[in-house]
């Protein structure tokens, strides 16, 4: 607006409309402020984005829903077009369904919208989990925003399965008849739980009012202020970054806001909403006139939740039956409470203390904001790998009676194959993602100390051969050692000087312990003087000593030459 | 036709002559490709029988023995009725082309008359249900909201909420239901063929048959949301939203993020 001397009617509209709310409520401070705020630029960046967006668009279609949908249990007769259900006795919350998704202008649409949106919002949850998870981006001073965040997901489970739940439909149904089992199954108080839940024997009456409330006030206005949290804690924390030349744990490399980000976020706000859409509009999802209304009676075949619990139905379908205890008169149902509560428990609080684990484990007290490179933490990397192998798993078996059919195999094999996997599959995976891990490490350690190979092959004199390689730029170089060797941290004594027992020993015996199987393998990055030695042996053809720990020797091969760097590509000349 | 002449060398014409040559291949073989005779047998002579036997001694006796009574590997058909082999001959399945947890699906063996004559020998071994008349297995004159009743009482367990099909244990399994003649889904529910149970007149009366009959004639049809993702449930829901949905939105990511550097 500075380029011209006379502003048009419109800004000047606008400036004194800015003008006037600044007076009065100081805005362009914090206007200022945060259009210059800088934020780094990364496409895993924008995973949290879709989640947001998602639950957005969820708020529009679910404003539109909660016009047509009754929340009542009462019983109705259906007159409607869908011919198989004309004349069938039904809750009223199944009848609105039925009216919304064929009677309504739009309303089918609006459904879909909403239950593709919330299929969306699960897992653009779980996928920006895995980016901070697998980056780091959890450490000092993130580890209570990963809680929050954490906190977010299971909401989001919660509002996922109140709202799958309030068509009545018999597929729903056959879930709430699980999740009552489950509340069964708990010691003592199970049966009181379950009571006081229903509001009596199941199915009851209550239950779709009260999961109504639940959807679409307690859980949403939760999840809307812990996004708002979330959220001020990214400002407060700034943004975390990649590693790269120029880039520290006390700056931030990016573009402001404004304009970059405001039209970058908003207008991926649009995207995410097109493709939910467009999957809306061409795509079936829950087509509860196939399933009928809610009856306790019949289950039929391929019944199964969304997604994001079908790994709970996958651990139900994996536990053998045989495990259910009777004590005295008392019957304790290890063969639901193993699967339904243990299995998600361990996942779930492995899950949330990871980061306090691993502070703990690491010893370390600092602030983080470049993020790590996946294969500099190779335990990190591998345990969240398994953990999400077992997860897989978990969600295959959920799904096991499709494998059978799609597959054409027998599905009393495929639940046995997958009740080993489930011990061998994680193991398995962490062990080959710590190899890679490690291997992608030594080969960053030899590109540093040794170039790039360039294929060009050059004979001596005496008639030797070697191979050119060409030194990494300085660019190149900083990614692949600018990141802290961790080692497993050393100890006091358990006695000071004086024979007196230490306070805290037995602790940091047990950090040790942990820090250990965190660290014990490891590659460390290349030291300057490793750097310096491996430059002066050009020429020669003596090994360049690695200095690995560990049970890891560093497979860095001997007898290769490095080239002088020439003038241009010179190390140096660029980040200095 | 001058314009055509003058754009004959466009390189877009090879495909469009393919394409054209396949519509005139597949309408020429629309029109001449034998159509299914309907089955127009309602009272056997002693002739059908005597041509069903020899039918029978020429391919089924291995197995079922040269008298029908079975064998070890296949059970008796004395007793099975007309509408059992109608079923079990007229879909394919029998005579049976491998060994496995049960017998596929197959392009049927025997022309209709064939499939008669042997329904008629078997019949004549002892007394059993008969192949159902058109009027019983009309899905226009069943009722599809108490078939939807019935079907997911009785059927949808094994074959599934809407007739897609469903797993059963070690291979076996309920097969999808959609393409099935109602003549056959009606001789299936009377005799119960290999897992199935068998639902006879008792339990499930004619009239209550040809109104399952005809919910299942409503399914696979009509789809109001779009694409079926194919009706089994969200498995495939979840499977789809995490392929297209993240899939695209990813990739809009990654192109935004690209942008810039």
């Amino acid at each position: 607006m500075t380029t011209t001397s006379t502003p048009t009617p419109t800004a000047r509209a606008a400036a004194a409309t800015a003008d006037y709310l600044d007076q009065r409520t100081g805005i362009g401070v914090a206007v200022k402020t945060f259009a210059r705020k800088i934020f780094p630029d990364h496409w895993s960046f924008l995973l949290g984005e879709i989640a947001l967006y998602s639950f957005v668009t969820l708020l529009i279609s679910g404003v539109f829903l909660t016009m047509f949908f009754v929340p009542s249990m009462a019983e109705t007769t259906y007159h409607g077009p869908w011919a198989s259900l004309n004349g069938v006795e039904m809750s009223q919350a199944f009848s609105s369904t039925l009216r919304l998704s064929f009677e309504v202008r739009g309303g089918l649409l609006m459904r879909q919208v909403h239950h593709w949106a919330a299929l969306i919002f699960m897992a653009s949850i779980v996928t920006h989990m895995m980016r901070v998870f697998f980056t780091g981006a959890f450490r000092k001073p993130r580890e209570l925003n990963w809680v929050v965040g954490f906190t977010l997901m299971i909401l989001g489970l919660l509002a996922g399965f109140s709202g799958y739940s309030l068509p009545d439909d018999v597929l729903s149904g056959n879930g709430l008849r699980i999740t009552d089992g489950v509340v069964k199954a708990i010691p003592i108080i199970g049966s009181y739980m379950s009571y006081f839940i229903f509001g009596g024997e199941f199915p009851g009456n209550d239950l779709i009012p009260r999961l109504f409330t639940v959807h679409i006030l307690l859980v949403p206005a939760l999840i809307l202020a812990l996004i708002g949290l979330h959220l001020l804690f990214v400002v407060l924390h700034k943004h975390t970054q990649y590693p790269g030349s120029g880039r520290s744990d006390k700056n931030v490399v990016g573009f402001p806001l404004f304009p970059i980000y405001v039209a970058k976020a908003g207008g991926y706000f649009f995207v995410v909403f097109g493709v939910i859409a467009l999957m809306a509009a061409t795509m079936t999802i829950n087509p509860v006139w196939n399933y009928g209304p809610y009856d306790p009676s019949p289950v039929s075949a391929g019944a199964q939740p969304d997604w994001y619990m079908l790994f709970l139905e996958g651990s139900l379908r994996l536990m053998p039956g045989q495990a259910e205890v009777m004590l005295g008169q008392y019957t304790l149902s290890l063969n639901v409470i193993i699967p339904a509560m243990i299995v998600p428990g361990v996942l779930f609080t492995l899950l949330a203390a990871y980061p306090f684990i691993e502070a703990f484990a690491t010893g370390d007290n600092r602030e983080h904001h470049v993020l790590d490179r996946p294969r500099n933490r190779p335990f990190r990397t591998a345990f969240g790998v398994s953990l999400l192998v077992a997860f897989f798993i978990l969600v295959l078996a959920g799904s096991n009676d499709l494998i059978a059919t799609h597959f054409h195999l027998s599905i009393n094999d495929i639940t046995w194959v997958f009740r080993f996997l489930l011990f061998l599959g994680p193991w398995a995976a962490f062990v080959i993602t710590k190899r890679i891990c490690l291997g992608l490490q030594r080969k960053d350690r030899e590109l540093v100390l040794h170039g790039h190979e360039t294929g060009r092959i050059v004979r001596f004199a005496s008639g030797e051969y070697i191979e050119v390689h060409k030194p990494l730029d300085a660019h190149e170089r900083w990614l692949r050692v600018q990141h802290d060797a961790v080692r497993p941290v050393e100890i006091e004594p358990a006695e000071d000087s004086r024979g007196v027992r230490r306070k805290g020993y037995r602790t940091d015996r047990l950090r040790q312990r942990i820090s250990q199987v965190f660290y014990e393998d490891r590659v460390e990055p290349v030291t300057p003087s490793e750097l310096e030695a491996a430059h002066h042996a050009h020429g020669g053809h003596d090994e360049i000593g690695s200095h690995d720990h560990g049970h890891e020797p560093a497979q860095v091969g001997g007898g290769q030459h490095l080239v002088e760097p020439d003038g241009e590509t010179g190390p140096d000349a660029r980040n200095h | 036709m001058k314009a055509l002449a003058a754009r004959r060398h466009d390189r877009r014409a090879p495909v469009v002559l393919l394409l054209l040559a396949l519509l005139l291949t597949g309408g020429l073989y629309a029109v001449l490709a034998p159509t299914s005779a309907k089955a127009e047998s309602s009272v056997a002579s002693a002739d059908d029988v005597k041509a069903g036997e020899k039918l029978f001694q020429a391919n089924c006796a291995t197995c079922h023995g040269p008298s029908a009574a079975g064998t070890a590997s296949a059970p008796s058909l004395i007793g099975v009725g007309a509408a059992a082999v109608d079923f079990q001959v007229g879909t394919g399945r029998m005579p049976m082309q491998m060994n496995g947890p049960q017998a596929q699906v197959k392009p049927a063996q025997f022309d209709d008359e064939q499939i008669s004559q042997l329904a008629a020998f078997v019949a004549s071994l002892g007394a059993g249900p008969a192949i159902p008349t058109d009027d019983q297995v009309d899905p226009s004159k069943g009722d599809p909201a108490t078939g939807m009743a019935l079907f997911r009482t009785n059927c949808a367990m094994c074959h599934n909420a809407v007739g897609a099909g469903g797993a059963l244990s070690r291979g076996k399994f309920a097969p999808n239901l959609w393409e099935t003649s109602p003549r056959h889904l009606y001789e299936a529910m009377l005799t119960g063929p290999q897992s199935m149970p068998v639902f006879n007149d008792a339990n499930i009366t004619s009239e209550e048959k040809r109104d399952i009959i005809a919910f299942i004639d409503e399914q696979g049809n009509v789809s109001p949301g779009g694409l079926d993702l194919g009706s089994i449930g969200p498995v495939s829901e979840g499977l789809w939203a995490w392929v297209v949905g993240l899939g695209l939105l990813i990739g809009a990511a990654v192109w935004i993020g690209a942008k810039s550097s």
